[in-house]
């Protein structure tokens, strides 16, 4: 047994209103720069799509992940090393960045400098990868937004396995939820197995997943290697990049920019301590509907005095205990069971978990009846399917998320009979396996959420470092890997370029 | 002008593919990289990619092994002149004609494909032409070659290399005499050395064969000075 701990994350999709600030805020940071213009280290999708890049859950045609093989083991499903190698000069299995979208901007300086004309000016795309004109955008980031395009395309969504999705096409049932995705910093990540020169590697302090910007030599491995397609190859580096969980922001005790930015008010982050030598093990569950008991039984309970001693002599910081005591990760994934990995089929064992939403009930009629009575819905008649929720959090098993929705229910039960009817019902709570105490912290959590409730993250321990602190004194901070420079690659003897973006004649003058 | 070529040249050339692959290394690591344009046109390189490397890394083992190994040891071995000559031809010929047609087709996608043009550095470009070049030279040095099957001059080449390798000041006597198609494939073969730290050819020097030993499959970095011991016993157990 080795006890580690993780900032870990959960997002509340019953309170994601789809607004992409955490998108937006996220590419400013991290992403604005030449051959990343069109990864987003966070997006939004709206659910039922088949999302970004296209398909991105469909692992029969990515192979991304992990499985388990003939003789019981866990491979990447790309296969083992020996086969990753053999694909070195040609990786069959990497997606085109037509499959994400050709980048594209507009020519705005055309809308200042067009001379007078019959009609407006208008502002034309153009690919940022070649400079040319794009007469027509095929696709972008966010092509399905609020259930665009037609149903016969978005319900290719890998989640409607098992569902007959017909009706779902039909306005009077269709339904939609968003989904913010970004790198899962998986306990067991498959990006990490599959480079070959070992430059992507986990932080033992924080569970952090990084990529060494010095040791990727760009053979791509890693990109097909996430189920979540969360690793971006730069074109213009040739190096991977992937999300940091916004690293320096998270060891001086600051949320990530997408978390600190949500006006949704959705995300949590906090410490959870778990069994480092139990991972392998977990994740080679031999049924997929086991790996999401099987992943939390890989976590410890913070307030078990056994589990605070033991991670005490394994180096984990006392702070670091009591923020995990406090963890809103915690209570919602282990206490409440109302948060679920994305994909735990993946076997990646992920760390970003999200909450599923409430969606409205779909017989207006059993609407009405139900609010005379207080009693709680079928979370069944719900709009959203519950399998389609199961597909995307439990490996398709119903009864968790059955229980968390009506978790979910009872709480705004609870709370309406007390705010609105001065009424303290017990019996509400009971049925769902609470107690009306927990039913109340799970409303500051969750319905209240502030800041210090959202975001319990205990600073990182430089002083236990073996860099010299006090050599980092006037340093240059976060960088691209290129030294102390701005992040953009100027010439050098060894082959660096730079390509500005072609300019239109129309903007030289 | 022969002295130049094939007695000092030899020695520029490893210097600086030697001093300068190091100074590359350990100045900037950040440009040391494949430079794989695959995510931008998957379309000719899997096929293009898979044919060039296969047979380049075939041609440049035969090289390897054939110019730097003794021929005292062929003769050991009875390995035949004549014989080891028929060999390269024959699997150095067909490995050659798979890396040429790779190359050319590498070569198409990176002049006419509109993004990897655009993507494309001058060096790039052009040291893709220049192995291109280079394949086609090896390949018209085996038309000379089956001309005289005695495996003599293929013996004196392998007695130019290893000189070089042992500081022989005779060296390039022994290839004073070749075929210029012979003479301008090892100039080139020796540019391509002084061209190697500055491109992406770097790349192989970093083949990633340790990943096969590299225990497990996962890596966890840690700051501390002082990391926690690996694994205790559960209480339970």
């Amino acid at each position: 047994m080795k006890i580690r701990a993780q900032i870990g994350k959960v997002l509340n999709l019953d309170k994601c209103i789809g607004c992409h600030t955490c998108s937006i805020t996220c590419k400013q940071v991290w992403t604005s720069r030449d051959g990343v213009e069109y990864a987003w280290f966070n997006n939004v999708e709206t659910k039922p799509g088949i999302g970004y890049p296209k398909d991105w859950e469909n692992q029969k045609r990515w192979r991304g992940g992990w499985e388990r093989n003939s003789r019981g083991h866990l491979q990447p499903r790309q296969g083992a090393k020996w086969r990753i190698l053999a694909n070195i000069f040609a990786n069959p299995d990497l997606p085109e960045i037509d499959d994400y979208y050709e980048p594209f901007d507009f020519d705005y300086g055309h809308l200042q400098s067009a001379p007078e004309m019959e009609h407006f000016p208008t502002a034309r795309p153009r690919s940022k990868i070649t400079g040319e004109r794009i007469e027509k955008i095929e696709w972008g980031p966010n092509w399905e937004e609020i259930l665009g395009g037609e149903f016969e395309k978005r319900s290719k969504d890998y989640n409607f396995e098992g569902i007959q999705k017909e009706i779902y096409g039909q306005f009077e049932n269709t339904f939609m939820m968003y989904l913010p995705r970004l790198c899962e910093h998986c306990l067991n990540p498959s990006c990490a197995a599959s480079c070959p020169s070992g430059a992507i590697y986990k932080r033992e302090e924080d569970g952090i997943v990084l990529i060494d910007q010095e040791k990727c030599r760009g053979w791509r491995m890693c990109v097909s290697g996430c189920p979540y397609k969360k690793i971006y190859y730069n074109w213009d580096t040739g190096k991977s990049e992937k999300c940091t969980f916004c690293y320096p922001r998270i060891e001086s005790g600051q949320p990530t920019v997408c978390s600190e930015t949500c006006v949704g008010r959705i995300r949590y982050l906090g410490v959870m301590l778990y069994d480092a030598d139990a991972i392998e093990k977990a994740a080679n569950a031999e049924n997929e509907t086991d790996l999401y008991q099987a992943q939390l039984d890989i976590f410890l309970d913070p307030n078990d005095p056994v589990v605070q001693e033991m991670a005490l002599a394994d180096g984990v910081p006392q702070d670091w205990l009591e923020a995990a005591k406090r963890s809103p990760v915690w209570k919602m994934a282990m206490e409440w069971k109302v948060a679920f990995p994305l994909h735990p089929e993946y076997r990646t064992l992920p760390m970003v978990w999200y909450v599923p939403p409430l969606s409205p009930i779909k017989n207006a009629a059993e609407a009405g009846l139900i609010g005379h009575d207080r009693e709680m819905p079928d979370v069944r008649s719900l709009r959203i399917p519950l399998r389609y929720l199961a597909n995307l959090l439990t490996a398709g098993d119903e009864a968790p998320i059955a229980t968390c929705l009506e978790r979910m229910l009872a709480m705004r039960g609870y709370m309406r009979a007390k705010t609105v009817d001065g009424v303290i019902d017990e019996g509400i709570a009971e049925r769902v396996g609470l107690t009306p105490a927990q039913i109340e912290d799970m409303y500051r959590i969750m319905a209240l959420a502030d800041y210090e409730d959202r975001f319990v993250i205990p600073t990182a321990h430089r002083e236990l470092a073996e860099e010299d602190i006090m050599g980092l004194r006037g340093g240059c901070g976060f960088t691209d890997g290129n030294g102390c420079s701005d992040g953009l690659s100027k010439g050098s003897l060894f082959g660096n370029r730079r390509r500005g973006l072609t300019i239109p004649e129309a903007m030289k003058s | 002008m022969n002295f130049f070529l094939f007695q000092v040249y030899p020695y520029i050339a490893l210097t600086v593919l030697a001093l300068g692959s190091i100074a590359r290394y350990e100045t900037d690591p950040f440009t040391w990289k494949s430079s794989s344009s695959q995510l931008l046109r998957r379309r000719q390189l899997l096929l293009g990619s898979i044919l060039f490397h296969v047979g380049v890394l075939i041609v440049f083992l035969g090289h390897f092994v054939g110019l730097l190994t003794p021929i005292g040891i062929f003769d050991a071995l009875g390995i035949g002149h004549t014989f080891k000559q028929l060999l390269a031809m024959i699997v150095g010929g067909v490995a050659g004609v798979f890396a040429l047609a790779g190359g050319v087709i590498l070569l198409h996608r990176r002049l006419y494909d509109p993004r990897i043009r655009a993507t494309s550095s001058f060096a790039d470009i052009g040291i893709l032409a220049l192995l291109d070049l280079q394949l086609v030279l090896g390949l018209l040095t085996i038309v000379v070659s089956a001309q005289h099957l005695d495996g003599g001059e293929m013996v004196r080449f392998m007695g130019w290399t290893q000189a070089i390798f042992t500081f022989r000041t005779d060296a390039w006597l022994l290839v004073a005499e070749a075929s210029w198609i012979f003479k301008l494939h090892i100039f080139l073969g020796l540019t391509i050395f002084v061209l190697f730290p500055f491109t992406r050819l770097v790349h192989m020097l970093s083949v990633p064969v340790r990943y096969l030993w590299r225990p497990g499959y996962q890596i966890v970095r840690s700051r501390k000075a002082h990391p926690a011991p690996a694994a205790r016993p559960h209480p339970a157990e």
